[in-house]
């Protein structure tokens, strides 16, 4: 009862601010109003018994990407960028064809879950199992040590090169 | 968790090579004075130790972390081709020109952690490892490409690089995450026992995910219709780092396509020959028609190791012994030829005037007759005249696809190569018959260094097109050890 109740609260406020975000002409809101959706998103996934990956969704997604958003937005000084945001006809046309693509896609999503009585992927019980965060620490501390290891150089090697392009001085200091 | 052990000697390239990476970033630090020909010596001694240290696995396949890491002696002959592919690049490097524009110790570094990258692109059997060895070596380049940041066209390649590899990922990801959906593992031998029993057509999302695998690994090859960033990079970024981009990460880009056309090969009837067929002929008609039109020579170079890039196909499509060989001969072979090309222009350039324009190299022959007899022979070599190596590589990668019954494939690619003889050749008419009308050429400072690479590549391409029989053998050694 309580999940069902808690479902549909986390899914109006997502939609709403989903819906706050096209509608505001301000970049700053938009971006503030992705975040309570994407928050809600996060939701979805504890209420599915997915902790971990509703931590990773909030970390990455809320934390990192966003604050870049906000970053950008707010080094870009788009005070008077809101006049620009109004559409032009053709891409009102575009943007009705891609309303009309998701909204098919919404309408195959309900149909499949409840008429059809869901789509069987072979994955069966695994997922439920394999959702908590012990199980994904040991894999990734056994099975997939190597490349979770492997990521670290990798981030090594994206930080030097963030370093190099944010690098003032171009000549070594001599 | 069972075959769970730690085998260093497995993943001895990637920890020596990612090691050395950081040892040269800390030295960089510590010690920002340091005369870069100094530096330019350690990168170069680690290589040679990550160079033996790969070659220790060639008699020795193992299979390591799970099934993650394969060594054996495809991933040992591809790191070798890797690790030389960068030590002429570092060789490239150490010049006077590139100083102006490099902060070198982080520069080496790069070189060195793309290279890390490369060799767990030969060696990973796992998506994960393939994919986290493509990042790295990605990541790499994307910084590399831009190092020239005063210029514009630097600019411009790092970003357009940038954009489009991340696309190019993304694309790859998706396809590994369908992959993985159908069949449960990123693991190839399990995927292989999957396409075996179902086919590659057996799911639509199996097969979406192949294609998507394929415009990752397409992008990194650079074959049509995702050649598109090539030239612009090439074109920008330090002449040592096309080298680097056109020889080393292409190759690297094939040892992964070859890792993954292996696994789905292990099955009667397959769709994606077909696809193959249709990118191999239209990346070598593109490559090799665009390339007559280029007068910049970084560009032409781009647009012929397009075609190259297709010529390598007919191998991945032959799919048989010769043909897998073949690969390996060719890649080799082109390490040498393209890096020696790349590095007369560097030899050539000076700070002020990079040395790319057609009408930069008339007359070259009478005022610098060693880079003019060098750049001769390295064209010789692409466009596939004997006694050169290109020749032989050529000859073995075609009659495997005759082998293999794609005669028609063969046929164009035997057209293409005669229509690329006009450009390659262009260019030499250029240095031998035309007098040259202004003394620009005469300016660049003698560069041991890069002459000596230059050199070697030479020496290499002569050796391999002589003597190729003991180097194929021994790579029809491990083509059969693939099958």
């Amino acid at each position: 009862m309580l999940e069902t109740v808690l479902f549909f609260a986390l899914a109006l406020l997502a939609v709403t601010a989903a819906i706050g975000m096209i509608v505001h002409r301000s970049p700053v809101y938009s971006v503030l109003m992705l975040i309570i959706t994407l928050f809600s998103i996060a939701g979805f996934y504890v209420l599915l018994n997915a902790p971990f990956v509703a931590a990773v969704h909030m970390i990455v997604y809320a934390g990192a990407i966003i604050v870049l958003f906000l970053f950008v937005v707010m080094l870009l000084d788009l005070r008077h960028e809101s006049d620009r945001f109004t559409l032009t006809k053709f891409s009102r046309v575009l943007a009705f064809i891609a309303f009309l693509v998701f909204l098919g896609e919404a309408i195959l999503l309900v149909k499949v879950a409840f008429i059809d009585g869901g789509l069987d992927i072979g994955l069966g019980g695994q997922v439920s199992q394999l959702g908590d965060t012990p199980s994904i620490g040991k894999l990734l501390f056994t099975a997939y040590l190597l490349p979770f290891e492997i990521a670290s150089v990798l981030l090594l090697v994206a930080i030097i090169g963030a370093v190099i392009l944010a690098k003032q001085n171009l000549k070594p200091s001599q | 968790m069972n075959g769970f052990e730690f085998d260093w000697i497995a993943i001895a390239p990637f920890l020596i090579l990612s090691v050395l990476g950081f040892a040269v970033v800390v030295l960089g630090i510590s010690f920002p004075k340091m005369y870069r020909g100094t530096l330019g010596t350690i990168v170069l001694v680690g290589f040679a130790v990550a160079f033996l240290a790969s070659l220790q696995s060639w008699d020795d396949a193992r299979l390591a972390f799970g099934g993650m890491i394969t060594a054996d002696k495809f991933s040992s002959a591809f790191s070798c081709i890797f690790i030389l592919g960068a030590t002429l690049t570092i060789g490239l490097s150490i010049n006077q020109v590139e100083e102006k524009y490099l902060l070198y110790s982080d520069y080496f570094a790069l070189v060195v952690f793309a290279t890390a990258g490369m060799t767990l692109m030969a060696s990973g059997t796992n998506l994960l490892t393939l994919f986290l060895g493509l990042e790295t070596l990605s990541i790499a380049l994307y910084v590399l490409a831009g190092f020239r940041r005063s210029n514009e066209f630097a600019l411009e390649a790092s970003f357009k690089y940038f954009l489009l590899g991340a696309f190019a990922s993304g694309f790859l990801l998706y396809g590994i995450a369908l992959i993985y959906g159908i069949t449960g593992s990123t693991d190839l031998t399990k995927i292989s026992a999957y396409v075996s029993s179902e086919g590659i057509l057996g799911s639509k999302m199996f097969f979406a995910g192949f294609l998507l695998l394929l415009v990752g690994f397409g992008f990194k090859i650079s074959v049509f219709p995702f050649h598109l960033w090539a030239p612009d990079v090439y074109q920008g970024a330090p002449t040592p780092i096309s080298a680097f981009m056109a020889t080393g990460s292409k190759a690297a880009g094939f040892a992964a396509l070859m890792r993954f056309m292996i696994a789905m090969q292990s099955t009667t009837q397959s769709g994606w020959q077909d696809i193959i067929w249709v990118i191999a002929a239209a990346t070598m008609i593109l490559g090799n028609v665009i390339a007559l039109r280029q007068s910049n020579v970084k560009r032409m170079l781009a647009y012929s190791s397009i075609a190259h890039a297709g010529y390598i196909l007919i191998g991945v499509l032959a799919g048989n012994t010769i043909g897998s060989s073949g690969i390996i001969f060719y890649l080799l072979t082109y390490t040498f030829m393209n890096i020696g090309a790349f590095g007369v222009i560097s030899y050539l350039s000076t700070a002020e005037h990079e040395f790319i324009t057609l009408s930069d190299f008339r007359g070259l022959a009478s005022s610098r007759p060693f880079a003019a007899i060098a750049m001769a022979a390295f064209m010789f070599s692409l466009a596939g005249i004997p006694p050169l190596a290109g020749f032989m590589a050529k000859f073995y990668l075609f009659s495997a696809g005759v082998k293999a019954g794609y005669v028609w494939l063969v046929i164009i690619a035997v057209v293409t190569s005669m229509i690329s003889l006009y450009y390659y050749l262009g260019l030499v008419v250029q240095m031998f018959m035309r007098d040259k009308e202004a003394d620009v050429a005469a300016t660049a400072p003698l560069q041991p260094a890069v002459m000596i690479a230059i050199s070697i590549a030479m020496l290499a391409i002569l050796i391999l097109g002589i003597f190729p029989s003991r180097w194929v053998s021994l790579f029809q050694d491990l083509a059969r050890s693939l099958m």
